[in-house]
C-alpha cells in the first residue's frame, strides 16, 4: 500500500488540472474577451468595458440575435410536437417491434447531421424530388424556390434535431407509470385534463432535455444555414463564426458566445427544477 | 385509433429516411449534372476512391477519432473514479461541469478552444484538433462510468482493500473490470461523436490537418457533386452497420 497516496493524488491533481485547462480557463477567456476591445495589432486589446454587449443589442445585431432565436424557438416547437405523439407512440408499442423501431430513429441520429442536411438539397432542389413529384403531378408548372430560403432552414434543423427530441421524451414516456393516468381517469378527469395534469408534468424532464438537445444546437448549427439557406446569416452561430473567423472582430463573437452560454444556462436551470420536483413527488 | 397511431410513425419514418434514400439511389445516377435519372452507374464511387485528398481526409477522421476516443476514455474514466470514490474539493464543482459541458452548444466549445489555442500561441492543426476532440468526449465517458459505477455495492471495494489492495490495485483489478462495458460504450460513443463533429474542428484545426466533415462541408458548399452522393452513402451504411452491430453486442450482454 506504499504507493495508495501517490496514485489517488496524481489521479485527483490530473483531473482538476485538466477541467482547469480544458474546461474553465477557455471559457474565462472568452468571457474576459467579450469586455475588450479589438485593434489592427491584436485581435483582443484586453480591457473593461460593456461596449461589445451595447452593440449587440443594436438594430442590425439584435436582429440576428432575435430571427436566430425566433427560428431555433420555432424549430423547437415543431419538433416537440411532432416528437410528442411518435414518442408516445414507441412507447406503446409491444416489445420486439419496438426494438426494431427504436433502432431505426437511432440510425439517423447517429447519422453524421452534415451528411443529413445534404440529403435534405436533394430533396428541395430546382431539380429534386419535392419538385419532380409536384411537376408530375401537375400541381405546379414550374419549379419551386424552395433552396436559400429561411423556410428551408427551418426544415433542415428539424430534419436533422428530430431524433434529439424523439430519443429524451421517450425514454420519459417510457418510465411514465400509466397507473397514475388510469387513477386520473378514474377520478373523473377527461383525456385532455388527464394528459395536461398527469402525463406532461410527469415527462417534464424528458421534454425540458428534449427541447435544450433541439434549442442549443438550432442555433449554433452554422453549416445547416449555409448549405440551406444560402449566403444569408440566419443563425446566431453563423454571426458568432463570421465574427471569428471573417470580420475578426473578436470581442463581439465572444459577447455573442456568451449570450449563448447564459441562455444555456437558464435551461439548464429549468432542468434541474423540473428534475428535482418530480424526485420529491416520487420519494 | 390504432390505424392513425401507424399511419402517423409510418409518416416520421417516411421523413426521416426518405431523404437518405434519395441521396443513395443519386449516387448511382449516371447523370452528372442534374437530378433527372440517366441509368446506373458506379463511376462516383470509383471517382470517390481514387480522390486522393479526400481518402486522406478520411483517413486524418478515423485516426483522431480513435485517438480522442481512446484518450477520453482513460480520461473519462479517471475522473468518474474520483468523483465516485473520494472526497476533495471541487469535487462537486467538477461533476456540474460535465454536465455543463456535456450541454454546451458545440459552438461556444469551438470557440473557448480556439480563443485558449490562440492565447498560449499553439499552431492550429493536429495536436490542437485532439485536445478539442477530447475535451468534446470527455464529459460523455464520465457520465457514462459516473453512472454505472453508481450501481455498485461499494463493499466490493472495502473488500479488496482489507485484503491489502492499494488505491491502484483496486482501480486495476476491481473497478476498471466492473466499468468496462461503460468505458467500451463511452469509446464508441466518443469515437461517433469525434468522426460527426463539425463545428469544433471548424475552429480548431488547420489547413494542415483536415478531416472528413470539413472536406466534406467545402465540397457541399462548391454545390452538386454526384461523388458526394456517394461518400454520404458510403458514410450511412457505416453508421447503420455500427448501431446494428452495437445493439447485438449489447443484447448478447443482457
Amino acid at each position: 500500500m506504499k504507493n495508495d497516496g501517490f496514485f489517488k493524488l496524481t489521479v485527483i491533481v490530473g483531473v482538476i488540472s485538466w477541467m482547469a485547462i480544458f474546461a474553465f480557463v477557455p471559457n474565462v477567456l472568452v468571457f474576459l474577451a467579450s469586455f475588450s476591445s479589438t485593434s489592427s495589432a491584436n485581435f483582443i486589446e484586453p480591457g473593461f468595458s460593456l461596449n461589445n454587449y451595447a452593440r449587440l443589442m443594436d438594430t442590425t445585431h439584435l436582429d440576428i440575435l432575435l430571427s436566430s432565436l425566433r427560428l431555433s424557438g420555432l424549430v423547437t416547437v415543431i419538433c416537440l410536437v411532432t416528437a410528442y405523439p411518435f414518442a408516445a407512440i414507441l412507447a406503446r408499442t409491444r416489445k420486439p417491434l419496438r426494438n426494431t423501431l427504436l433502432l431505426l430513429v437511432v440510425i439517423p441520429f447517429w447519422t453524421n447531421s452534415l451528411v443529413r442536411t445534404y440529403a435534405m438539397t436533394a430533396m428541395l432542389n430546382s431539380s429534386g424530388i419535392v419538385n419532380n413529384v409536384l411537376l408530375f403531378l401537375g400541381v405546379i408548372d414550374a419549379p419551386l424556390a424552395m433552396m436559400y430560403t429561411p423556410g428551408a432552414v427551418v426544415l433542415g434543423l428539424v430534419y436533422t434535431l428530430l431524433p434529439f427530441m424523439i430519443l429524451p421524451l421517450y425514454a420519459a414516456l417510457e418510465r411514465l407509470d400509466r397507473r397514475y393516468l388510469e387513477a386520473a381517469r378514474d377520478l373523473g378527469a377527461s383525456p385532455w385534463r388527464a394528459f395536461w395534469k398527469v402525463v406532461v408534468p410527469l415527462t417534464m424532464p424528458g421534454i425540458v432535455s428534449g427541447c435544450m438537445l433541439v434549442f442549443l444546437p438550432g442555433i449554433g448549427m452554422f453549416y445547416v444555414s449555409d448549405v440551406l439557406g444560402g449566403a444569408k446569416a440566419m443563425l446566431l452561430g453563423n454571426f458568432i463564426r463570421d465574427q471569428f473567423l471573417t470580420t475578426r472582430d473578436w470581442p463581439l463573437g465572444a459577447a455573442a458566445s456568451v449570450t449563448l452560454t447564459v441562455l444555456m444556462g437558464l435551461m439548464l436551470l429549468l432542468y434541474w427544477k423540473s428534475a428535482a420536483r418530480l424526485g420529491r413527488k416520487e420519494a | 385509433m390504432r390505424k392513425l397511431r401507424i399511419l402517423y410513425a409510418t409518416l416520421v419514418f417516411f421523413f426521416l429516411y426518405l431523404p437518405l434514400g434519395v441521396m443513395i439511389a443519386y449516387s448511382f445516377n449516371s447523370s452528372r449534372f442534374s437530378m433527372a435519372w440517366k441509368g446506373l452507374t458506379l463511376d462516383w464511387y470509383v471517382k470517390l476512391f481514387s480522390n486522393t485528398a479526400l481518402m486522406q481526409a478520411a483517413l486524418h477522421s478515423l485516426f483522431i477519432a480513435a485517438l480522442a476516443a481512446t484518450c477520453s476514455s482513460i480520461l473519462g474514466t479517471l475522473i468518474a473514479m474520483a468523483l465516485q470514490r473520494w472526497r476533495f474539493p471541487s469535487r462537486k464543482v467538477i461533476r456540474t461541469s460535465l454536465f455543463v459541458m456535456m450541454m454546451s452548444p458545440d459552438i461556444v466549445i469551438g470557440i473557448s478552444l480556439l480563443v485558449l489555442f490562440m492565447a498560449l500561441s499553439l499552431p492550429l492543426g493536429f495536436w490542437t484538433l485532439l485536445m478539442a476532440h477530447v475535451t468534446l468526449c470527455v464529459p460523455f465517458v464520465g457520465i457514462t462510468v459516473y453512472g454505472r459505477l453508481q450501481g455498485f455495492d461499494p463493499h466490493v471495494v472495502e473488500a479488496a482493500r482489507d485484503l491489502g489492495a492499494g488505491e491502484y490495485e483496486v482501480f486495476r483489478h476491481v473497478v476498471l473490470p466492473m466499468v468496462f462495458p461503460a468505458v467500451l460504450a463511452g469509446w464508441f460513443l466518443s469515437f461517433t461523436l469525434s468522426i460527426d463533429d463539425v463545428i469544433i474542428s471548424f475552429f480548431t484545426t488547420g489547413p494542415t490537418f483536415e478531416v472528413l466533415p470539413l472536406r466534406i462541408y467545402s465540397m457541399v458548399r462548391l454545390g452538386l457533386k454526384p461523388e458526394v452522393n456517394a461518400l454520404c452513402a458510403i458514410m450511412i451504411l457505416i453508421t447503420a452497420v455500427a448501431v446494428f452491430a452495437s445493439q447485438r453486442f449489447l443484447k448478447e450482454k443482457s
